[in-house]
């Protein structure tokens, strides 16, 4: 009996040792929109979160949650991280924005990093990826690889940021073809692969022979590489889903930026009410290798793609005109970062009417 | 002309899927019984389709295995409600928490996975008539299967005895106890039919429609297809009218968008249940029919006494 009592003690004193030991890790909590196996979004931001706990080892513990919902289940959701004793808290969909900054309010000693967002707090940043430098690079792919000169759209909410996606894309292509077309269709969903695919499968209907998204899902790829067309992958690499298709993809590589903010939060360094926007030059973003394209547009997409690293090429330099012909940027002129995030119109050469 | 019938083929394939899981919930219906687990069911046979295709490579086995998941989970919800009498209700809604669940983590692994398409018919000469050779002899079996499960359940309720029973027991399952019919083995069958369409429908989306699987990839075609049935008011013929329509409105507005006439997109995206719900209720204008056409014990659960 007396044994038993040892053997017990023993074995309780183990596990409220390990329970202490993982009491003193860090803990970095993130909340997901979607499926971590979504094939897009939200994969690209769980592959993130395990770069970042392979670069981190010991010394953090990253938790997630997958599959919730922007509304009220956000907040609960995310104040239960907080009272899980969540060191810093990632919050990686648009829609967690007024949600994360409740909670906030609440435990003014936990961090909170808001993806794709614009409102900040004392304990609250948010980060941003400039998605537009490498919507201008496939674009400029589109422009030289389109033979009818016209390339489908697929896109999913009139919000800025897929405005300003469209707009650069269509930038790119003219930068090697002025008189390219971009025809646009909203699907009104950021992830349905059949609806997609229709989409897919009406625009090149209608004679586009160049296919881009703005939505999760591979359907669209998958139609290209049936009708045999060029297609660019979304978020995530899509390579698998269109082998003969794929031109190059635009990668979310979260990864050491999360490395990087988790250190910041252990040692001290991090500072809230910050907004950070980075680029392809910081790593936050990557091309997937060109692929399906001749030597000369791959040097192109390539040399396009160290010019913005290098800081001697935004895609938002002017000349540029607005849909309705007026004058938006000067010759030389670059846009600020306000009108891009606030954006709510079109450039020359869309063939769609902006939803409102 | 080749644009023609290509917008007619893309609708064809929009329609097949919420037109077999329609017919199966019609079914089910008209034995008394609402499953409102379509969704759960369809997606589950989405996923086990897709699975046992990439797994063996024959498409074929998909669309069986597809068939049989959508069976098997139907009996988990006729046990529940028809042997121990739950609330059809809550049963359906948890049935598609349950699939959508349950197909995320079967379908972990072929994320990503190149898929199996389901190959079309392809008769020489036939296939290649311009304008309709397609469209008449070049679709995917499936949707051969759809059009013949309409006119086989149109015959089934409406000129077979056991069509007539089936009837009967959704309209008064104690009458139809009184005269000694297994009210229950009825239902069962039912549910079990209605869930294997359901399946059918799934593995359409991920051997044909697109032929991959992605979390979710029903993305509410399930409820569209219930929604079909009650609108239909439970007549197999309005049903495929429902479905081509929703279709055809859903593609339509597509090529709208992409030819440029500048109708806001959100009005667009409505119109396929803005269309489908006003023309099936104008055509179900007449009460009388509308009444007779309803199974009278449609969500009642059915106790026998002994």
């Amino acid at each position: 009996m007396n044994k038993f009592i040892l053997g017990f003690s023993t074995a309780l004193a183990v596990v409220l040792a390990s329970q202490a030991q993982a009491a003193d890790k860090f803990k970095a909590c993130f909340i997901y929109v979607g499926s971590k196996t979504d094939g897009g979004w939200t994969q690209a931001h769980e592959a993130g979160r395990e770069y970042a706990q392979k670069e981190l080892g010991d010394a953090a513990e990253l938790l997630f949650v997958e599959n919730i919902p922007e509304g009220p289940d956000a907040e609960r959701a995310i104040e239960r991280f907080a009272r899980q004793g969540c060191g810093l808290i990632f919050t990686t969909s648009f829609g967690f924005m007024d949600p994360t900054l409740a909670v906030a309010a609440k435990f003014p000693d936990v961090k909170f990093e808001h993806a794709t967002g614009y409102k900040t707090a004392p304990n609250v940043t948010t980060y941003n990826s400039r998605f537009y430098e490498g919507r201008y690079i496939i674009g400029q792919i589109a422009g030289k690889m389109s033979k009818t000169g016209t390339a489908g759209y697929i896109a999913s909410f009139p919000i800025p940021e897929v405005v300003m996606g469209i707009n650069s894309f269509l930038l790119g292509a003219q930068s090697v073809n002025p008189d390219f077309k971009l025809k646009v269709v909203w699907v009104n969903t950021w992830f349905d692969a059949g609806k997609e695919a229709d989409a897919a499968k009406a625009l090149i209907d209608q004679g586009v022979d160049v296919l881009t998204q703005h939505t999760d899902s591979t359907g669209p790829m998958q139609v290209a590489e049936e009708r045999g067309i060029k297609a660019f992958g979304q978020a995530f690499d899509q390579i698998k889903a269109g082998p003969k298709s794929q031109m190059s993809a635009i990668l979310d590589t979260w990864g050491p930026y999360y490395a990087k903010r988790i250190k910041m939060a252990i040692d001290g360094t991090w500072k809230g009410g910050e907004s950070s926007w980075d680029g392809l030059k910081d790593g936050i973003l990557a091309m997937a290798p060109y692929t399906n394209v001749p030597e000369d547009v791959k040097a192109m997409a390539e040399k396009t793609e160290a010019d913005i690293k290098a800081g001697t090429l935004h895609p938002f330099t002017g000349p540029v005109m607005k849909q309705d012909g007026s004058e938006w940027l000067k010759a030389g002129e670059v846009s600020d970062d306000g009108t891009l995030l606030g954006m709510k119109f079109y450039v020359k050469g869309v063939d769609d009417k902006l939803p409102e | 002309m080749d644009i023609f019938q290509n917008i007619l083929l893309t609708i064809a394939t929009a329609a097949t899927p919420l037109l077999i899981a329609a017919m199966g919930e019609l079914v089910v219906e008209r034995s008394g019984v609402l499953n409102l687990g379509v969704e759960g069911m369809m997606v589950i046979g989405a996923v086990c389709g897709f699975a046992a295709a990439v797994t063996t490579g024959n498409p074929w086995v998909g669309v069986l295995a597809g068939i049989a998941a959508g069976a098997v989970l139907s009996v988990l919800f006729a046990v529940l409600t028809l042997s121990l009498a739950t609330n059809q209700v809550a049963t359906g809604l948890s049935l598609t928490l349950l699939g959508i669940g349950l197909s995320g983590m079967i379908g972990e692994s072929f994320v990503g996975t190149a898929g199996v398409r389901l190959p079309s018919l392809s008769i020489p000469y036939l296939t290649d008539i311009p304008l309709v050779g397609r469209l008449i002899f070049g679709q995917d079996p499936i949707f051969y299967m759809s059009i013949l499960l309409v006119f086989g359940v149109t015959w089934f309720l409406f000129r077979t005895r056991t069509g007539l029973t089936l009837r009967s027991v959704g309209d008064s399952h104690k009458s139809a106890h009184a005269l000694g019919i297994p009210v229950l083995k009825y239902r069962y069958l039912a549910v079990m039919f209605g869930g294997a369409c359901a399946g059918l429908a799934g593995a359409h989306l991920s051997l044909v429609y697109v032929p991959q699987w992605v979390e979710n990839m029903t993305a509410g075609r399930g409820w569209i297809a219930l929604a079909l049935v009650v609108f239909a008011s439970w007549r197999p013929w309005r049903v495929l009218g429902g479905a081509y329509l929703f279709g055809a409105v859903t593609i339509g507005q597509l090529h709208a968008q992409a030819l440029g006439f500048g109708i806001p997109s959100q009005l667009l995206s409505s119109l396929p249940y803005l269309a489908t719900i006003i023309v099936l209720v104008l055509i179900s204008r007449n009460r009388r029919l509308t009444v007779m056409n309803t199974p009278a014990s449609l969500a009642q659960p059915f106790v026998p006494d002994r």
